[in-house]
Parts: structure tokens; sequence; C-alpha cells
């Protein structure tokens, strides 16, 4: 698409280096030890320590934030995903009464800004005794995920011709047989990605998180803003958590690299 | 697109508009009721009509000014980073290698940004540009220019907006992409064949193919730098003094800070009522341009 294409190598490489630049300072910085981060700036560790890791992996108060985390980012992403599929075909293939407005209702939603409902969130789910539980966060971030995955699967949905639904009708398939069946597959892709954007927007937020747990469901993200002590700041060790909360990412993209491009055009090229 | 007219279509609707309406209507209605309401503390609260939303929409009051200087601040952030993401996002889109193992690891290399903790990404370049133990600050410092993003609020704006640019152009990237991704061969053979230049393919071919993905990344990108919190909190804590304090930091710190819940509710109600309506400008748009093309699954 590109006849000058040593330019756009050129273009290329420099935003690469531009997106690793800082991952690389945080990597290089995990590895180092605090003397040496607070004495000297250099472009690698002089002795590479692994204390900082080491210290996540031993002590329970941090890899629990890991599992805490995954723990409501994988609810979310169940629920988001298992509502929003008939929701989505509703959308897809009827018309009924208000469908526009409520499709809206729900976009407008993914788009609410998570500051307003801290406070009430915080009040709501004290008063229903899921304060402080991984329930809590996963079932605030459908706030905005399920919208999202309603929107993402319609698009895929509205890929797949009407008739197959109908021919499927004549063949005597019920309903759920014909959607678990047949009509899934079809749009596996689409469910992918929906899961996938699901499992970003619940592991990167952190507002609603921080506002709904204390200290049983509490997310690595929070963890990670204590490593302030009378001794100053432990960039060692926060670095270090921060390489670990990249890891999860970078897994999840690379299983669904194939559909990434097609995936953030949300079904709709 | 006529699609047949099925009211039952609500029940397959119904769980998805029950937990929606869980998380966000009994929460705006909490809001609301705070928003009317005043207290002296020890949970005692009395009617105050509109008093907050008078207060809050005059900029005279210390109220109203703090409001009216976060919202300008916040859409003077999102005019730079949309200025600077939507033009970046398409040169590197159109960069894209074409095919190979280069392709894939690009792609991956693009989005890992994305699926960076919000937290993590203020974290990465607090380590990265501060002054004493940053590459970028001691650098920057090292050829003779002052950069110190805690006490100078050029540099603090430059290193939130350069955060900002390497957090999700990205996203508009591949979203073009995807839009580049379905264009035929033919039309580009076509174009040679008309001695087309470069820009007249862009302009003629490219960029009406890449107007619908175009249109949702403004969208998403301006939405969600309108409520920007995680990454200039981190990094800036809403400073030096104010220079950072977006919408949303600035409600934070009202409501969860200083527990001002009228007004931190007449000021969520004011918030959120403008991103409905520039949430439904976009969306009136996006389907304008969607009816364009019925041949292209439009949204409901």
């Amino acid at each position: 698409m590109n006849q000058n294409t040593r330019g756009s190598a050129f273009i290329m490489a420099l935003y690469l280096i531009f997106l690793l630049l800082p991952i690389y300072w945080l990597v290089n910085m995990s590895l180092k030890t605090n003397f040496e981060i607070n004495t000297t700036v250099s472009l690698w560790p002089q002795a590479i320590t692994f204390e900082h890791y080491i210290k996540i992996f031993t002590d329970s108060s941090w890899y629990s934030g890991y599992i805490n985390s995954l723990t409501y980012v994988v609810l979310n992403t169940i629920i988001s995903i298992s509502l929003a599929l008939p929701a989505a075909y509703a959308f897809s293939r009827y018309s009924f009464v208000g469908d526009k407005h409520l499709f809206f209702w729900l976009l407008s939603n993914r788009m609410a800004p998570p500051a307003v409902f801290a406070l009430p969130f915080f009040n709501l789910y004290s008063a229903i005794g899921l304060f402080d539980t991984p329930w809590a966060v996963a079932l605030a971030h459908c706030l905005f995920n399920v919208p999202l995955a309603v929107w993402i699967l319609e698009g895929f949905m509205s890929g797949v011709p009407r008739e197959i639904d109908e021919t499927a009708a004549i063949d005597g398939y019920s309903f759920p047989r014909f959607f678990v069946r047949i009509f899934m597959p079809l749009i596996a892709s689409g469910i992918g990605v929906a899961a996938f954007f699901c499992f970003m927007f619940s592991w990167v937020e952190l507002l609603l998180a921080r506002t709904l747990t204390a200290t049983f469901a509490k997310p690595i993200a929070v963890t990670m803003t204590r490593t302030v002590s009378a001794a100053g700041m432990d960039w060692g060790l926060l670095a270090a958590a921060g390489v670990l909360t990249i890891i999860p990412g970078a897994l999840v993209i690379w299983f669904v690299r194939n559909y990434i491009a097609k995936g953030f055009a949300l079904g709709r090229v | 697109m006529d699609k047949p007219v099925n009211n039952r279509a609500w029940w397959l609707v119904a769980p998805v508009f029950a937990i929606v309406a869980f998380s966000a209507i009994i929460p705006i209605m909490t809001v609301v009721n705070y928003s009317v309401q005043d207290t002296f503390g020890n949970n005692q609260f009395f009617w105050n009509g509109l008093g907050w939303f008078q207060e809050l929409l005059d900029p005279s009051t210390e109220l109203g000014g703090r409001f009216f200087a976060a919202l300008w601040r916040n859409l003077l952030f999102s005019a730079i980073i949309l200025a600077i993401e939507v033009p970046l996002g398409i040169l590197v889109a159109l960069s894209m290698p074409r095919e190979g193992w280069r392709v894939a690891a690009t792609l991956v290399t693009m989005a890992l940004p994305l699926l960076i903790p919000w937290n993590v990404v203020g974290t990465i370049w607090q380590v990265f540009a501060r002054a004493d133990i940053g590459l970028l600050g001691y650098g920057l410092n090292a050829l003779g220019i002052n950069y110190n993003y805690t006490g100078d609020v050029f540099s603090a704006w430059v290193t939130i907006v350069v955060m900002d640019v390497w957090h999700w152009t990205s996203l508009v990237a591949l979203l073009c992409y995807a839009g580049l991704k379905s264009i035929p061969d033919a039309y580009y053979q076509a174009a040679r064949i008309d001695g087309a230049s470069r820009w007249a393919v862009f302009t003629t071919i490219q960029l009406p193919k890449m107007k619908r993905v175009l249109l949702i990344a403004v969208l998403l990108r301006f939405m969600d730098s309108f409520m920007i919190y995680t990454e200039p909190f981190v990094l800036t804590g809403g400073g030096p003094g104010n220079a950072t304090t977006f919408l949303s930091i600035d409600l934070v710190k009202l409501a969860l800070g200083q527990f001002d819940l009228g007004k931190a509710a007449a000021m969520s109600l004011v918030y959120n009522l403008i991103v409905l309506a520039l949430c439904w400008v976009f969306y009136t748009v996006m389907t304008h341009a969607g009816s364009e093309r019925p041949d292209q699954g439009s949204a409901a």
C-alpha cells in the first residue's frame, strides 16, 4: 500500500523505539539495586539483581494482589460476554420498541467517567455487602464492559447473513441449540475479540478497583501505590511489580495477534 | 437494513438492561439525591435545592471557578492529544509492513502499551521522566534543557501529552490499519494505471475508506481523554499547583478527598451531562456516516 517502503520502515522503526524505550527503562530499573538507582544513571544494570522479583513472588501481600486482579478480570469477562451475546443478537437481527435509544444509552455508559461512579458505587456495594470482594469490582466493571461487548459482538454478528438463521430454523433447530451449535462458532473470532477487550479494560482500570476494595480483594495496582516508605521510594520494587503487570497483557495480545486489526475496528470494517 | 420487527427480542436484551441499569441508574440516583442536599456531618442532611448547581455554573464563585478551570484544561488537553494522535496514527498505519513475520511483531509491539494498567503507565513515565533517576529527565537536563515535570508547568504538560501519545496512538493506528486492510488491491492498480500521485491515492482512496474507523477512533480517544484520571494522577498528582488537575481528578479530590458530597454530586451530574451530549453528537455523526454505506453493518 506504500511505494516508499524504505521511508515507511524508517517511520515504523522510530515509532517502535519510542514505544519500547520507556518499557526498556522500567525493566532496566527492576534489575538494579536501589542503591544503584539512587546513585547513578546507567543504561544497564552494573550488578544484576533479582531481589525485587524474589520479594514479590515470596511475599503474599504482593503476589495475592496479582491473584485478586486476575480473579475479578476473569469474572468480569465471563459475565460480560455471556450477557452480551443474546443482547447483541437481538440488536443485530430484530428491530424492537426503543432499540435505538437503548443502544445509545448502553453506549453512553461506556463513555461515562468512572470518577462520577466511584462514590455511589462505594455506597451501593457496601449496602449489599459485596464491598472488598472480587465480585464488587467485577460487577462495577460491567458498567463499561457490557456495553462495549454488545457493541463489538453486534458488529461481528451483522456480518453473518440472516439466511443462516432461517435455514437452521427450517432444519428444525431450536433457538438455543442453533445459537450455541451453529451461530457461536461462526462468530468465534468476534467472541475472542470481545473477551480480549473486556479483559483489557478491566485489567487496566484502577479508580473503581481501588475504591471498591480495602484489604482482602486488593488489586495489584493498589499494592503498587504503597511502595513509599519512611526510607523513600522503593523504585526497584515498584519497577519489578510494573514489569510483572505487563506480562499478562503481552500474553493475551500474542493469542489474538491475528485478529488485532479487525478487533480494534470492533468488527466494523 | 430492514430488520423484522419483533418485540420479544426484549427478552434477549433484558439481562444486559438489568445489569447496566443496576450499575448506572441506582448510583446516579444517589448522586441526584446528594446534589440537592447539604450536610453538617453526623449524617444530617437538609434540602438545598439547586444551590450547588447555581454555585457550580457561576465562574465567580470558588467552586465554579475551579470547575470551569478544570473543564477548559481538560478540553485543551483533549484537543492537543487528538491533534497529535490522529495524524500520527494515520502515518503509522500507512507505514505498516505489508507481509511476513514483521506484521505480527509490529502489531504485538504496538498493542503492548494498550494493555498496561493505567497506573503502571503513570509509573513507567515517572521512572522514565524523573530528573534524578529517569533516562529522559536526566538526558534532557544533561543536554542543558531545564526539565522538571514536578516543578515546572510546561514540563508537566509536555510529559502528560507525550505519555498519552505513547499510550494511545497505537489505538488510532490499529483502527486505521484495519480500515486500510479492507481496501481491495484493484483500487491501487486502477490508481496506478491512472497515474495517480501518492497524495491523490491517499485523499481519494485511503482516507474515504478510513472514515468510519477514524470516527470510532476520534470518539474513543476524545471520550477517554475527557475522563482521564489515573495516569496524570500517578505522574503529577494534578500538580504542580493545579496545572494538570483534569475534571476527573478534581471530582475525586472533591468527593473522596474533601468528602464535599453535595458539591461533588452536582459536579458529577453536570460532567456526566456534558459527556452524554458530546457522546450523542458523535453517535449521530457516526450512524449517519454508516447509513451512507448500507452494505456495512451499521450500529443498530
